[in-house]
């Protein structure tokens, strides 16, 4: 009995790590979400792709002998690039139509690309290459992959480099001036149009960075793969008080530990019912998200 | 652009062509071209298009076979639309597909309420051909693949505990797994109780494998397709957990081993339809040309593919007369036709009354190990 209790515990940190890793990817997307909402209140369907677009982008690369440290940031700038590139052809026309048609825009840029990606590269999944020697490391009973290792290590270092670039640059203080009010922030004489711009590459750049991890993490890419990530992370954002920064990546956070946890405990199969009966629940008790109320500091 | 323009040139060839020779002979074909098992899709077609072309050297009754191929991306719904447009679009005379039992059972009603046959290749699951008298399979079925794997973790790999991890998302992988457990539960062995399972393009199974590796069996049945078991073996295996994994057909795909990684294949085992390594000479020639014409060797679906044509040709010959009810009475009667993976009898329940293989999983492709006979 004994012996069984201690597996419990076990088990139970092993699956809290596995949220974590998992975590981790979500809560990088959903920053991308929330910052593009918190600027110009357009909850952007595309940003999964943007993700995709990353993980491609990284196993190309590396597939091509760019060590991973290189392919890193070229995919994460190729994906910021590609996500201003979208915002001032697609979005910047429509901005003012309102927000539904911006949302339906959205939407159809995300399955434009998805498909977009099925005909030019081929819907198979493409196993990625190994870019790091992935070992195992052992706790007693508890194990952590060097890459999620990497992961949570990329993850926590990007999110430090956000809050700072938000709340002690100008940068970023001009984001929030924008994301407070739009024009007043334009009288104040901030070009609003670069600092949504600006605001695109991060938030993408950061999915991105998500996607090349994912990639070497489950060492497998495909055109459709930001379809239920991005989902997940749009969960994720609302969750953490959609706008709300350090929301996102809690809200993230949150969502990939109740999933390993259902799957740990339970069963697979009412994972998502479940992760989702979660997000109703906290949404009923607290409908801004968890973070909703006090730290109000949109970008 | 290029397909507009392909298109035009097709269809003004067409034209042309018909005024001088007598229509084609319409087969429609439903496959996964693109989607998690793009690799089944392309191996059926590559085999049926092998096979085509010596069909057409000499035409059925005169006429030559036109093979219509619709992509259902891996997907049910697609697969119903596919087989709705072949059927009452391009009015063809049969519909060749699908791979994944899901798939087919999808566009089964479909053909069967339109009276126009349908063969699948490769789909498994027992109820595919239950929907109707239009509706044949070249293949056989999961009440044997299943059986064979249970014999082969009782009696050749000595397990006692067994445990399943199934795809809730597949008609295959849920019935394949009912078999094993009945099976392996009437040769003596356990199946252990709590449920594994995973949705079909679900990456993340370390939560899962950290909760089948407490039961600690003694071989795990893994009836899945092949894109999740590349990463479930790649992540069993950096997990340490070394025991083997036994699937179906749904695993035989050049993907599985790029997905698994060669530490991941190592030591698993799979049934299945057919074994390029066959000394068979028949078996030698398809794969020699096969390889010549495609650059690969041939997995499972290419034989399915290859055999479901000829012997829809074959069904095509010996009708009385080219329409849906004729060549569906021709298909249910073919009886010893020998084709690549085996001899082809269709049954009373018009499955195919064949041999299964079992092959080991290795780096450097699927090796063979053994012939079981029905």
């Amino acid at each position: 009995m004994d012996e069984k209790l201690a597996f419990f515990f076990w088990d139970l940190g092993q699956y809290l790590l596995n949220g974590l890793a998992q975590g981790s990817i979500y809560a990088l997307i959903a920053l991308g979400y929330t910052m593009v909402y918190g600027i110009i209140r357009l909850i952007n369907f595309a940003h999964g792709e943007f993700y995709m677009l990353g993980a491609f982008l990284g196993y190309f690369l590396i597939k091509s002998g760019t060590p991973f440290l290189v392919a890193l940031p070229i995919a994460m700038v190729g994906s910021g690039l590609f996500a201003v590139l979208v915002e001032r052809i697609v979005y910047r026309p429509i901005r003012h139509a309102g927000r539904i048609p911006a949302l339906i825009t959205a939407l159809g840029v995300s399955l434009f690309l998805q498909y977009f990606g099925q005909n030019t590269v081929g819907a198979d999944p493409k196993p990625f290459p190994s870019a790091i020697a992935n070992e195992t490391y052992f706790f007693g009973e508890l194990m952590v992959t060097k890459i999620q290792l990497i992961i949570m290590g990329t993850a926590l270092f990007l999110m430090l480099f956000l809050r700072w670039l938000v709340m002690s640059t100008k940068i970023g203080k001009a984001m929030r001036a924008t994301s407070y009010n739009h024009q007043a922030a334009e009288l104040m004489g901030i070009d609003t149009n670069s600092i949504i711009s600006m605001t695109f590459f991060i938030g993408a750049s950061l999915a991105g960075a998500a996607g090349v991890l994912v990639g070497m993490y489950y060492n497998t890419v495909e055109p459709m793969m930001g379809l239920i990530p991005g989902l997940k992370a749009f969960v994720a954002a609302v969750l953490g008080g959609i706008g709300i920064i350090p929301g996102a990546a809690l809200g993230g956070l949150v969502l990939g530990v109740a999933e390993n946890l259902v799957v740990g405990f339970w069963t697979s199969t009412y994972r998502d019912a479940v992760a989702f009966a979660i997000l109703i629940l906290i949404l009923l008790v607290k409908p801004s998200g968890l973070l909703g109320k006090n730290t109000r500091e949109k970008v | 652009m290029k397909l507009i323009s392909a298109l035009i040139a097709s269809l003004s060839f067409l034209s042309v062509f018909s005024l001088h020779a007598k229509a084609d002979l319409k087969i429609g074909a439903v496959f996964p071209m693109t989607g998690p098992i793009a690799t089944y899709g392309q191996e059926s077609v590559n085999g049926m298009r092998m096979a085509l072309e010596e069909i057409n050297k000499t035409g059925i009754k005169g006429q030559k076979i036109e093979l219509m191929v619709e992509d259902n991306k891996g997907e049910p719904v697609e697969s119903a639309n596919s087989a709705r447009k072949l059927i009452h679009v391009n009015k063809v005379l049969a519909v060749i597909g699908s791979v994944a039992s899901s798939n087919t059972l999808a566009q089964a009603p479909i053909a069967q309420e339109a009276k126009v046959p349908l063969m699948t290749p490769a789909s498994t699951n027992p109820k595919v051909t239950q929907t109707g008298d239009f509706i044949s399979r070249t293949c056989f079925t999961d009440d044997f693949q299943g059986v064979v794997m249970a014999k082969f973790a009782a009696e050749n790999l000595k397990a006692k505990n067994a445990a399943i991890i199934v795809d809730n998302s597949s008609d295959y992988s849920k019935g394949l797994a009912k078999v094993f457990r009945t099976e392996f539960t009437r040769l003596g062995g356990k199946v252990i109780d709590t449920e594994f399972s995973y949705q079909q393009k679900d990456t993340d199974f370390r939560t899962l494998l950290q909760k089948m590796r407490r039961v600690k069996p003694d071989v795990v049945f893994l009836p899945g397709y092949y894109a999740e078991v590349g990463l479930i073996l790649k992540q069993a295996r950096e997990m340490g957990i070394s025991v083997s994994f036994l699937g179906g057909d749904g695993w035989d795909s050049p993907t599985l081993q790029e997905l698994a990684g060669p530490e991941g294949i190592k030591n698993n085992y799979i049934s299945s339809h057919f074994s390029p390594d066959d000394k068979d000479p028949k078996v030698q020639n398809f794969v020699n040309e096969y390889v010549k014409r495609y650059k690969q060797k041939p997995g499972a679906m290419a034989a399915l593919g290859y055999d479901a044509m000829l012997v829809m040709a074959h069904a095509m010959t010996n009708a009385k007369a080219l329409d849906h009810e004729n060549l569906k009475n021709s298909i249910n009667s073919t009886k010893n036709f020998t084709g690549v993976t085996g001899n082809i009898t269709i049954d009373g329940d018009r499955n195919a009354q064949k041999s299964a293989v079992v092959l080991e999983t290795t780096a450097a492709g699927n090796v063979f190990k053994q012939k079981v006979n029905p």
